[in-house]
């Protein structure tokens, strides 16, 4: 159990994946005007990435992996090549069914979410974090733990810096820095702010 | 479906107009992950613009030629398995010819699939023009995105760790030299400030990309 505390709170603040790995800057930096439309997104994407990461986890080591296929009687079949590809189609696939489900169940939501929703297959944090549960070779409880966790940290990463953008609405910024050059200047400090939480560990 | 009219003077102004008047990084806003993460060493930022340049060149062309049999509501999907299988080929040469580079770059040449530029071109560009010019799209955009990042990388490798693709340019204090050594450049959140900084400079030098509002 601390295990899995640990690694939800690393993924949140010290693996933040829009603060320190980068992943899924586009809409970052497009979605963050407004605070309310920022938690949109964010609720989406902490949905989004809780049920994608461990449906790549499962295709990954029953269909992909070298010698995954032994339950079928190939077990000389390695097809890891074909993840990005796999990865992907899961994505698009489950963006696409949550929108199906929510417009019939859950109209409200589906409402406030409008485009964004579609939006998130190409969110490169998603796919990052499928890539990234892969690589670092997490199990299956780790990675439902890492799904939630590095989507509930990019969530939160948005509405923070979206709260900054509201406010930054008053203040004289120099010509050629407005809009985006200042945005990213505010990335840059908040990414300072959340390298304090490096080496902390339960 | 009648061939584009392909003349030298278009083609140039396709491939020069990304790099500084429409720049996909500091203008549309597109493929920025890639951009800070691997700018670390300017050799694994020059890896991954060769990479997106030829995805993204490759991916207009093909999209582009078969933009007439595409049905429009399943066109995501279908630009997405070009790109994808594009990349999958992309990350199987580095993997057996860059084996260390590729290890670098990490997931990140994964991400080229969800790298906004490729699909961003696919769609504004490749949807509309003939295969011809949108190569030559594809390959402007990708010299737009490598002029930001040979840039933001070179900084963050001559500063952060005194040389230039592994040769030592300052001597760096640690190793008996006289320079000491910016770490903080080799740190994620410098790459935002540096390309803030180019956003500014490239807007004062251009005043039309001012934006009204912050």
């Amino acid at each position: 159990m601390e295990h899995y505390i640990s690694l939800f709170i690393s993924s949140v603040f010290v693996d933040n994946m829009a603060l320190s790995a980068f992943l899924g800057m586009c809409t970052f930096l497009a979605v963050s005007k407004k605070v309310q439309t920022a938690i949109g997104l964010g609720v989406a994407v902490v949905v989004v990435q809780t049920i994608t990461v461990p449906v790549n986890y499962l295709l990954s080591t029953y269909l992909l992996k070298e010698g995954a296929l032994a339950w079928a009687g190939l077990p000389n079949v390695d097809l890891s090549f074909l993840g990005l590809i796999v990865y992907i189609g899961v994505i698009a696939a489950i963006v696409q069914i949550l929108e199906m489900f929510l417009d019939k169940f859950v109209p409200a939501l589906y409402q406030a979410l409008g485009i964004f929703l579609p939006l998130i297959t190409v969110n490169c944090a998603i796919l990052g974090g499928s890539l990234f549960m892969i690589q670092r070779e997490y199990d299956f409880g780790e990675s439902v733990v890492y799904g939630v966790g590095s989507g509930f940290g990019w969530a939160l990463a948005l509405v923070a810096l979206a709260g900054i953008r509201e406010k930054m609405k008053y203040s004289d910024v120099p010509d050629g820095l407005r809009g985006l050059g200042i945005t990213f200047i505010t990335v840059g400090l908040m990414a300072l702010g959340f390298m304090s939480f490096t080496g902390v560990q339960l | 479906m009648t061939t584009a009219v392909i003349n030298a003077q278009e083609i140039k102004s396709v491939i020069t107009k990304p790099i500084a008047d429409n720049n996909p990084i500091a203008l549309q806003i597109l493929g920025l992950c890639s951009a800070l993460a691997v700018t670390t060493k300017l050799e694994t930022a020059l890896v991954m613009c060769v990479a997106l340049t030829l995805v993204c060149a490759f991916s207009n062309l093909l999209i582009s030629t078969i933009r007439a049999q595409i049905p429009s509501s399943i066109r995501i999907i279908v630009q997405m398995t070009i790109i994808a299988s594009l990349v999958i080929i992309v990350d199987q040469i580095l993997k057996a010819y860059a084996f260390e580079t590729a290890k670098q770059l990490s997931v990140f040449v994964g991400l080229i699939i969800t790298n906004c530029i490729v699909m961003g071109r696919a769609e504004a560009y490749a949807m509309k023009n003939g295969p011809v010019m949108s190569f030559f799209d594809g390959v402007g955009n990708g010299f737009g995105y490598s002029v930001i990042l040979i840039i933001v990388a070179s900084v963050r490798e001559l500063f952060g760790s005194g040389s230039l693709l592994g040769f030592t340019i300052l001597d760096p204090a640690k190793d008996g030299g006289w320079y000491h050594t910016n770490g903080l450049l080799l740190l994620p959140p410098s790459a935002f400030f540096i390309i803030g900084f180019i956003i500014w400079g490239l807007r004062t030098w251009k005043p039309e990309q001012v934006e009204e509002t912050n």
